[in-house]
């Protein structure tokens, strides 16, 4: 089958994004949650089960204990505790946990193990994965049900003292609090001196219930030297002495109350052998947990049992139950049973009963076979004999009976609840690997079939080979199809965690299967024309080597570089810089090639001549810089570009050695606009400046005066129409600005009320439909008219503009100047550098796609997702409309290069001679976008287990997907622009 | 005996074939011996200057702190900029004195070599002031530390400008013409072409740590920079002889 470059490269990155697809899809597992998530209507507690005889006993247990004293140690080891370490720098709570009335646990964490994932563990009892950030749009505060938030509805009093990252979670559950900042690695004894200040003042007062302590020192000085530093020995010493002192404060104190009171020792997670945390081995899952209280039982002398281990998710039900407070509507995990040990069987069996009622509802929300689950089997019939023995004790039976039969129970609810908690948490805890390798192997094949056939798409046909019928009868592709769905059979029943490319119908994986191995079968069969090609090539006497100019070393250089910078993390976070930087590195090179160009073109310059001289010397000239053949090729390009250059004007000379000039500064003030990234984000920019209320006059003069020229800028080539249209519609802009209170309205002064501008944005939705309308019929028309061309370059121009304005009422009107500058840079460098210089198709829409990126982060975006500018969604609708609202925002995000990328079919398809031009684009394009997609995802698939993956790597995946599939519409928009140049007359 | 030749090797010539220039056909031996004498000399000279630049840019990391309390390289960096722009220049100056590798102009009124060297000197500073403002349109803060900004001009500027004055003087025709392509007329030139090529690269590459987080002292602006220039100067000093003595045959000059 013979497909056109442009055709071919849009069914690559079609395929590319399914690939991303799956990949995503196995990174972010989708989370357990219960189905009411967003609502918290209080819901009635579970009823104790009865059967028959009617239990009275319908209202939530009592609080076990009355004060609870959370002290929770950053990167609390197990064996910092319960090791040799513990023994020699903790001797207090190595007494109270060999010997005193406590409880002792080796709590597993699930990585990520960082801080802020480990505190949202503990307090809402679920598994925090990647989607609950994207669902929140990354806003701090934590909107899961947890265990605070159920404290405040209940009246209780929190008072929190520690780590800043609680506050940000839960921003007004405090009652009191003081927040330290992590920042500060360095400093290990401020940190936790700021939170041992307040412990005496507190632990004398009554008003408070709920005492949350979160030292950082212990985290830091790992950072710092490791964990086997003689810091962590004194700063285990100190803890000691703190908890030994709240503990003295807490059962001098219950002497007067009525309940008695809990101390929770605990860790949110581990430290590795080299100090740092994040990935999942053992050292850094295991965490020490304790529980102090008078309620339990003494142990006996030399009873030196190993603690139990048990899931760090545990402790927000324990805390839930011993508060007396229902248990977070998420929670995967089980009560620590000793807890309630000490109480009456009927209470355990209450506790367990609600325990596993709120399992199992999480259980039904999100496995569709919840009945066949052996957990769901077992909760029923547990419910069941708890109802008989409800009914049994009502009946007041013989205690002897009712004992055994009430430790049956028991046994079978506790085992119900580790089923239960194992089935739900196994859901989300790894990475589904094997999506991950499918999505991935799609993705890297098809950017390897888009290398192979670089020189046959860039060849001025544009035409490539693609082999269908033949692999669909090799040998090579049947095989691969039985060797992958061997695997699949082979992970799939083997498989213990659940699988997203397992549990898609087999069709579908089928499909993947089949593509992935028809795939397979074209890249080897490119493989082999090339090596044959080459070999044939090679028995030639003159290979032709490749002459690089400079802006083409520039343009592979910095594609290169930008790959590997991915690897980092600063980097990632601090992208705009490195376009910025190659931006500007690239309008350098322009202004060295237009001044070569200006001095020694227009010379007639002695160098020249002697080029053209045959004599032994020029031949050795030419010889340092490789055959001969090429460097005049290179020449001809040069000597055409010098001597277009010679054509123009004086005039137009120096707008073309000023131009490149002119756009670094353009690049260098909307830099000053928008700081984007981490490390500049807090400096003072233009766009904060510009939208503070003081300086609403400013804004407004400056967003009229940007909308002016857009006007002028892009009205110069549209059809009267669409002019006027273009211009009612910018009018639109500004109005809706002025209504939503964004600008000054200059004909309602007085009238100060704020409107959603409903009316306004739709006036200017109906515009744009115009004006994209009119351009679709332009182009249409140019099918079939005979003034093909002049009206395809009008349609096209009108569907670019209906884009820019479509732009400019989203944007914010701060950023109305980087929509302006876009269009000017367009215009100085299609009309100066570009056409002037006779740059290649490859070359400038390499050009473009930097620009665009560049524009991308210049309007203020960066790789996290809380730039993304989510009123755009809202733009002209009432409420939320999903479709829409999620279209807006994308198109308001990735404005920059799409505006870009469709100024490049215009430029291409106005400018250029060749009939091929758009196809090469639309390959280069579609290739220059895939290359960093693809080396990303096998970064990320490496870097898994890094520290910041949650914080800085998965985001930027999220970006980097969403941008494949910008480049998927963009490429298939190449491609239509394509066809209506072939079916042309 | 047969002996089979060792696999490796092949693809070794193969490889050096690729990397060294295109050998010439033509047979040059004769006229090559008289130009290879003068070249070898004209090499060697070339050499040992460059050797005295790198010696004092070593010098002024050093020597300095004889003299200054409490100097280092980073701490006070301004201090070390100006004096090795200081030094480098001097080098520069004795060294175009002394040897004087360009044949020297028939007009050699005082009054000539006077407003020559004004001359010079206005083109140092306007590629400093130059330096400045492209440094600023790559990001640099425009308000806030300007003298930094300022001083990596000049240093960049004496590690660029400065031998191209001495060695070509205020012409910027020729500076066209050995800055393009095919242009170099010289060793001397050839030299000052990768020279100045690897201070430019070298600064270009110094910015690339400066969003790494590791919060290190040299990843203040300008300082990485201002190392990257420094170590491209002196890895071009030190690798231009090398390069020129490498392709010694393949080296002609058309002006020669």
């Amino acid at each position: 089958m013979r497909l056109g470059a442009g055709t071919f490269a849009a069914c690559c990155v079609a395929i590319e994004v399914l690939g991303v697809a799956i990949f995503l899809r196995g990174f972010f597992p989708a989370p357990v949650r219960s189905s009411s998530t967003t609502e918290h209507r209080a819901e009635s507690p579970a009823p104790e089960p009865s059967a028959g005889a009617s239990s009275n006993w319908t209202k939530l247990p009592p609080p076990l204990f009355g004060k609870v004293v959370i002290m929770l140690i950053d990167a609390l080891r197990d064996d910092f505790v319960f090791g040799s370490k513990g023994v020699k720098f903790m001797p207090y709570v190595t007494y109270l946990v060999e010997r005193g009335a406590s409880h002792s646990f080796v709590a597993e964490a699930k990585p990520p193990t960082v801080t802020m994932p480990r505190i949202k563990a503990l307090m809402t009892g679920s598994i925090p994965g990647f989607v609950d950030v994207i669902r929140n749009l990354n806003s701090p505060v934590l909107l899961e049900d947890n265990v605070l938030r159920q404290a405040k509805a209940a009246g209780k009093r929190v008072i929190f003292y520690g780590d800043e990252t609680w506050v940000k979670l839960f921003p007004k559950h405090f009652v009191e609090y003081d927040g330290t900042t992590s920042f500060f690695v360095s400093d290990y004894t401020e940190v936790d001196n700021n939170v041992t200040r307040h412990l005496e003042k507190v632990l004398k007062r009554e008003d408070w219930d709920l005492l949350i302590l979160h030292y950082l020192g212990l985290d830091h000085i790992g950072h710092l030297s490791g964990p086997n530093s003689p810091l962590i020995g004194q700063k285990l010493s100190e803890m000691d002495g703190v908890l030994m002192k709240i503990h003295m404060a807490l059962l001098s104190k219950e002497k007067e109350a009525l309940l008695p009171s809990l101390l929770v020792l605990c860790g949110d997670h581990g430290m590795s052998e080299t100090g740092s945390h994040g990935a999942s081995s053992t050292e850094e899952v295991n965490t020490a947990l304790v529980l102090i209280s008078s309620a339990f039982e003494r142990k006996p002398v030399g009873d030196r049992r190993h603690p139990k281990r048990v899931q760090q998710t545990d402790l927000a039900a324990t805390l839930a139950i011993g508060l007396g407070l229902p248990i977070p509507r998420n929670n995967v995990g089980r009560l620590l049973f000793p807890v309630v040990e000490g109480k009456p069987v009927r209470e355990q069996l209450r506790f367990l009963h609600l325990n596993t009622v709120q399992l199992s509802k999480l259980l039904q929300g999100n496995v569709p076979l919840y009945e066949k689950d052996p957990g769901f089997e077992q909760f029923k019939m547990s419910e069941r004999l708890h109802g008989n023995w409800i009914k049994r004790y009502l009946e007041e039976n013989s205690s002897e009976v009712l004992l055994n039969l009430g430790s049956k129970v028991l046994r079978q609810y506790l085992d119900a609840l580790q089923t239960l908690s194992l089935s739900l948490s196994r859901q989300v805890v790894q990475y589904d690997m094997y999506s991950m390798a499918v999505g991935a192997t799609l993705v890297l094949e098809v950017l390897a079939l888009l290398l192979l056939s670089i020189p046959k798409a860039l060849s001025p046909a544009a035409e490539l080979d693609v082999p269908l019928s033949s692999p669909l009868f090799s040998l090579l592709f049947y095989l691969t199809i039985l060797v992958l769905s061997a695997i699949h059979v082979v992970v799939c029943t083997s498989t213990e965690s659940t699988c997203y490319f397992c549990s898609m119908p087999w069709l579908a994986a089928g499909g993947a299967m089949l593509l992935m191995s028809a795939l397979l079968c074209a890249i080897v069969s490119a493989l082999t024309k090339t090596v044959v090609s080459a070999k044939r090539v090679g028995k030639n006497p003159a290979p032709p080597s490749v002459r690089w100019s400079e802006l083409d070393l520039l343009i592979l250089l910095g594609t290169m570089g930008h790959i590997l910078s991915l690897g980092a993390s600063s980097f990632i976070e601090e992208e705009h810089q490195t376009w910025y930087f190659l931006v500007s590195t690239l309008c350098l090179a322009l202004c060295q090639e237009v001044c070569r160009n200006h001095f020694l073109g227009s010379d007639g310059d002695p160098q020249c001549g002697l080029r053209e001289e045959p004599g032994p010397e020029g031949a050795m000239l030419t010889m340092q810089d490789g055959a001969e053949g090429c460097a005049a090729l290179e020449e001809d390009r040069t000597r055409a570009a010098a001597s277009a250059f010679e054509r123009l004007g004086s005039m137009e000379q120096r707008m073309v050695l000023a131009s490149p000039w002119a756009v670094l500064c353009c690049c260098r003030l909307l830099r000053a606009l928008n700081q984007t990234g981490v490390q500049g984000a807090h400096r003072p920019d233009l766009g904060h400046w510009l939208t503070s209320s003081d300086h609403k006059a400013a804004l407004s003069v400056l967003a009229a005066l940007s909308l002016l020229a857009v006007f002028l800028l892009v009205q110069r080539r549209c059809s009267p129409m669409s002019k006027v249209a273009l211009a009612l519609g910018l009018l639109g802009v500004y109005c809706y600005r002025a209504a939503i209170g964004n600008v000054m309205s200059p004909w309602q002064r007085g009238n100060n009320d704020i409107s959603k501008g409903i009316v306004e944005a739709r006036f200017v939705y109906v515009f744009v439909f115009g004006i994209l309308f009119t351009g679709t019929k332009d182009l249409l028309r140019s099918q079939v008219a005979a003034i093909a061309i002049k009206a395809r370059t009008v349609g096209l121009w009108e569907i670019y503009s209906g884009l820019v304005l479509l732009a400019a009422l989203l944007l914010r009107p701060h950023n109305l100047p980087v929509l302006v500058s876009s269009l000017l840079v367009q215009t100085l460098m299609a009309k100066f550098v570009w056409k002037p210089l006779n740059h290649g198709v490859a070359e400038v829409t390499v050009m473009h796609y930097w620009f665009g990126q560049a524009f991308f982060y210049f309007q203020g975006n960066s790789n996290n997702i809380a730039t993304v500018d989510v009123s755009a969604g809202f733009v002209g609708l009432e409420r939320y409309v999903e479709v829409p609202a999620v279209f807006l925002t994308a198109f308001a995000t990735y404005v920059g290069p799409v505006l870009w990328a469709s100024h490049l079919v215009n430029y291409l398809s106005s400018e250029s001679s060749s009939h091929s031009a758009l196809r090469h684009a639309c390959f280069c394009y579609a290739l220059i976008c895939s290359i960093p997609v693809s080396a990303y995802i096998i970064l990320v698939t490496s870097l898994r287990y890094h520290l910041f993956i949650w914080s800085v790597f998965s985001p930027k995946l999220l970006y980097e997907g969403m941008h494949l599939f910008v480049t998927a519409a963009i490429c298939v928009f190449f491609t239509a622009m394509d066809q209506t140049r072939l079916t042309k007359p | 005996m047969n002996v089979p030749r060792f696999p490796g090797r092949l693809l070794w010539e193969q490889l050096r074939g690729a990397f060294s220039p295109a050998v010439i056909p033509v047979d040059l031996s004769q006229i090559a011996t008289e130009e290879n004498t003068m070249k070898d000399t004209d090499i060697r000279r070339l050499l040992y200057a460059h050797l005295l630049c790198i010696f004092s840019v070593i010098l002024s990391t050093f020597i300095p702190s004889l003299f200054l309390e409490d100097f280092s390289v980073l701490e006070t960096h301004l201090t070390w900029l100006c004096i090795c722009s200081v030094s480098v220049t001097a080098v520069n100056l004795v060294f175009y004195l002394v040897v004087k590798p360009n044949p020297p102009s028939r007009r050699s009124s005082l009054s000539h070599k006077v407003g020559r060297f004004l001359k010079c000197c206005i083109y140092f500073l306007m590629s400093c002031f130059c330096f400045h403002v492209i440094f600023v349109l790559y990001g640099a803060p425009l308000i806030e530390l300007a003298l930094e900004t300022f001083l990596f001009a000049v240093i960049l500027s004496t590690f660029t400008t400065v031998p191209c004055l001495c060695l070509l003087g205020p012409n910027i025709k020729a500076w066209l013409r050995v800055f393009s392509r095919n242009g170099v007329t010289s060793i001397w030139e050839n030299s000052l072409q990768i020279t100045t090529i690897s201070s430019f690269v070298g600064s270009w590459l110094g910015a690339f740590p400066i969003p790494l987080d590791w919060e290190r002292p040299w990843q203040v602006w300008p300082i990485s920079c201002t190392l990257g220039a420094t170590f491209g100067y002196v890895a071009g000093l030190a690798v231009s002889p090398l390069w020129i003595y490498w392709n010694r045959k393949q080296l002609t000059y058309k002006n020669n």
